[in-house]
């Protein structure tokens, strides 16, 4: 499979697979194909940040991998660790009467690949894959400065040293998705390594559209309801906004429940599908009537 | 090379558009000028980036050069408005007072904005013209609509406003620690698994040592909100030496409002004092305006609350509490905030007059909800403030708040003499 050559062939690829996005996020997805860079993706929570990896693999024909980040992930959880159980199994079954020679060969052995375990990493950057596979670094924002000073480095050099190995080029240049739903900020130097794509909630029709992509089982007029519903709400002075996942999640509790319309009743028992936070609930309970009047003239 | 495999930059430029290249520094340099960071690597990679772009499809060409020159959505505004301003074709219009794209303007000084109106063909009048709605508050802009009151710091007498500087800065104390979850080796705590068996496989496989580690720590991030609104001008100057000399040395977060919340960290990272309060005061609209405490805790919880309270933050508000607003919108909002911090520290600079009571409407919403309540009218009380910071438990949680039935008057009012 050849990968995409121009930004309409990558448009036309993420909607075959049901992914809905900007014509600037495929601009943005080429570039960063083109000019081997990562591609940092930063929106708030629930716009499709990950999914949008995760279909740039399919359209790649490429091998996800993915590393979740989180506060305190070092290298042992990220890069590599060694397999020390089997490491010492082996070292054991030599037994007692090794001499000094046989010894040091054994050493050499258990500090090969065959007991190396390969985190996600090194896998993007060492394997053996057709196609350079896509690394999704998601959700970087909950890591923290040591790892994102290791990141830098990496993506500069797309190389690991392991002392006992050396050092790990890359053969072929992954393609770097990192995310971020912007809890705190990312440091610059990192994010200058990388080009930049901010993604906005999608207006009424692309949202429509995105519901019927994903959530087929929900009806048209179903469909449009919830999503001009999310739109109202988005306007509303909330403590967490509803994403473009909540929608889906919402259309498809509805859909669940036998629904093709939307009314205040429905809307009030499954509002929970789209607000997380009890205040939030409780403004917007008092509302419900206007709010599913307007998304049903919308 | 990759099945996509980059072309040699210096393919690049095809010769059919030789004057591309130049008009493209020009823009870093209108970028630069404008507040974003233009630097001869992102330059490079526009290039690059164009090589791949029909230029003449004009989104095509804003995206690309978004994606490279762009690193924080807050900055999108700014870059919008220098491309319309940059790249629009020449329009007849320009010298009619309409300004060509989507009529944003650049938060340039006013010699700036003269120098590229000159270079760019337009009225300097015309790339200042603001439109407030579509700037965050947060952009160190310049803007004449926009002053409210401009405030002149070098006006505000402050007695030995040296003397408490020189005090600040050499204030004893640190914020406290707090445990993370990244561990390092130490003679005690869990056993670390991982150098243990390294260790064993150099011994034979016996597990002779057992390595240990523990969490490391780091110091918790401050968060510091501060009124200045009108019947705070007397302690803003103070405050704001306050906060320059603890973001000298601590991981702040600074916010200052009256009517509405403007961030302060970056303006507060320059190392000169009175540069650093210069800009502070040309960047912040409403200064010594009024004070509307709710709405703008109200603009810190969803605007900022999720990106700078994590990592156990502390939140210090300093405010009088005269709030205009509805109490019951301060409480809500307060509350919420109070369970998104570690621990929530209100200072109040009247607390330190002789026979004041917390009986400001604002102040009663607000008691209930903050975990300290200290003064903050002189060097004395700030240094109790740092010793209480410096005292603040190591565990994750919030083991600080009263557990029993705590009601308003229990709450720990310190006044220092």
């Amino acid at each position: 499979m050849s990968g995409p050559q121009t930004i309409e062939d990558i448009e036309s690829r993420l909607r075959e697979r049901r992914y809905i996005g900007d014509r600037s996020l495929a601009t943005s997805i080429f570039l960063a194909l083109k000019l081997q860079k990562p591609l940092f993706i930063e929106g708030e929570a629930g716009v499709g940040k990950t999914e949008a990896a995760k279909v740039m693999a399919e359209v790649l024909g490429a091998r996800l991998i993915r590393l979740q980040c989180y506060e305190g992930i070092d290298l042992a959880h990220a890069v590599y660790e060694w397999n020390y159980p089997r490491q010492l199994l082996h070292i054991r079954l030599m037994g007692e009467g090794t001499n000094k020679t046989d010894r040091l060969v054994a050493e050499r052995e258990i500090f090969s690949s065959e007991f190396l375990l390969r985190r996600p990493l090194l896998d993007a950057i060492d394997n053996d894959d057709a196609t350079p596979p896509v690394l999704l670094i998601d959700e970087i924002d909950r890591s923290d400065e040591e790892f994102e000073a290791f990141l830098l480095e990496l993506l500069s050099d797309f190389q690991v040293s392991i002392p006992e190995i050396g050092t790990i080029k890359a053969r072929q240049v992954p393609f770097v998705v990192i995310t971020s739903n912007r809890t705190r900020e990312v440091h610059d130097a990192l994010k200058r390594r990388c080009l930049y794509h901010w993604i906005d909630y999608p207006d009424l029709d692309k949202e429509v559209e995105i519901v019927r992509a994903r959530a087929p089982e929900a009806a048209d007029g179903l469909a449009r309801e919830v999503a001009a519903l999310v739109q109202g709400l988005r306007g509303m002075d909330l403590y967490k906004v509803p994403g473009v996942a909540e929608t889906l999640d919402w259309a498809r509790s509805l859909a669940a429940l036998g629904a093709t319309r939307i009314d205040a009743n429905l809307v009030s028992a499954t509002m929970g599908a789209a607000l997380k936070y009890q205040e939030d609930l409780e403004r917007v309970r008092e509302q419900v009537p206007a709010l599913v009047e307007k998304a049903q003239r919308a | 090379m990759g099945r996509l495999g980059a072309e040699a930059p210096s393919r690049a430029f095809p010769a059919a558009r030789p004057d591309l290249l130049p008009r493209l520094g020009g823009f870093a340099r209108l970028l630069h000028d404008a507040g974003l960071e233009a630097g001869p690597r992102r330059l490079t990679d526009a290039t690059r980036a164009l090589a791949f772009i029909d230029l003449r499809q004009q989104d095509d060409f804003r995206t690309a050069l978004r994606s490279v020159f762009v690193s924080r959505k807050e900055d999108i505004p700014t870059f919008e408005a220098a491309f319309d301003i940059f790249w629009a074709p020449p329009d007849p219009r320009a010298s009619a007072g309409m300004l060509p794209g989507r009529g944003r303007s650049l938060p340039l000084s006013p010699e700036r904005a003269k120098a590229w109106a000159n270079a760019l063909g337009l009225n300097a009048s015309q790339m200042n013209r603001e439109n407030p709605a579509e700037f965050p508050a947060s952009s160190s802009g310049y803007s004449a609509e926009e002053l409210l009151r401009h405030k002149d710091f070098d006006e505000m007498t402050w007695a030995e406003t040296e003397q408490v500087r020189r005090l600040l800065e050499q204030a004893p104390w640190r914020v406290a620690e707090r445990r993370t979850r990244r561990l390092r080796p130490s003679r005690t705590g869990r056993i670390d698994l991982r150098r243990s068996a390294r260790h064993a496989i150099r011994s034979s496989g016996e597990l002779i040592t057992l390595f240990r580690r523990k969490p490391r720590v780091r110091r918790r991030p401050l968060v510091l909100i501060s009124d200045v609104s009108g019947s705070m001008e007397r302690y803003s100057r103070l405050l704001m030496i306050f906060a320059h000399a603890i973001a000298r040395r601590e991981d702040l977060e600074a916010f200052v409002f009256s009517t509405r919340l403007t961030r302060i960290t970056r303006l507060l990272r320059q190392r000169d004092l009175d540069r650093a309060l210069d800009t502070v005061s040309k960047s912040v609209h409403d200064f010594s305006g009024g004070t509307r405490i709710g709405d703008s805790l109200g603009d810190f919880n969803r605007r900022w609350a999720r990106r700078v309270l994590g990592h156990g933050a502390v939140v210090i508000i300093v405010s009088d509490g005269w709030d205009r607003g509805d109490p019951a919108h301060l409480s809500t909002e307060l509350a919420h905030l109070h369970r998104s911090a570690h621990r929530l520290i209100w200072l109040n600079p009247l607390l330190g007059s002789e026979g004041y009571e917390p009986l400001t409407r604002g102040m009663a919403a607000a008691l209930p909800h903050c975990d300290d309540f200290l003064t903050a009218h002189n060097v004395h009380a700030l240094e109790d403030l740092g010793r209480l910071l410096s005292s603040l438990p190591r565990s994750p949680g919030k083991v600080t708040r009263r557990e029993s039935g705590r009601s308003d008057g229990e709450l720990r009012i310190r006044k220092s003499t």
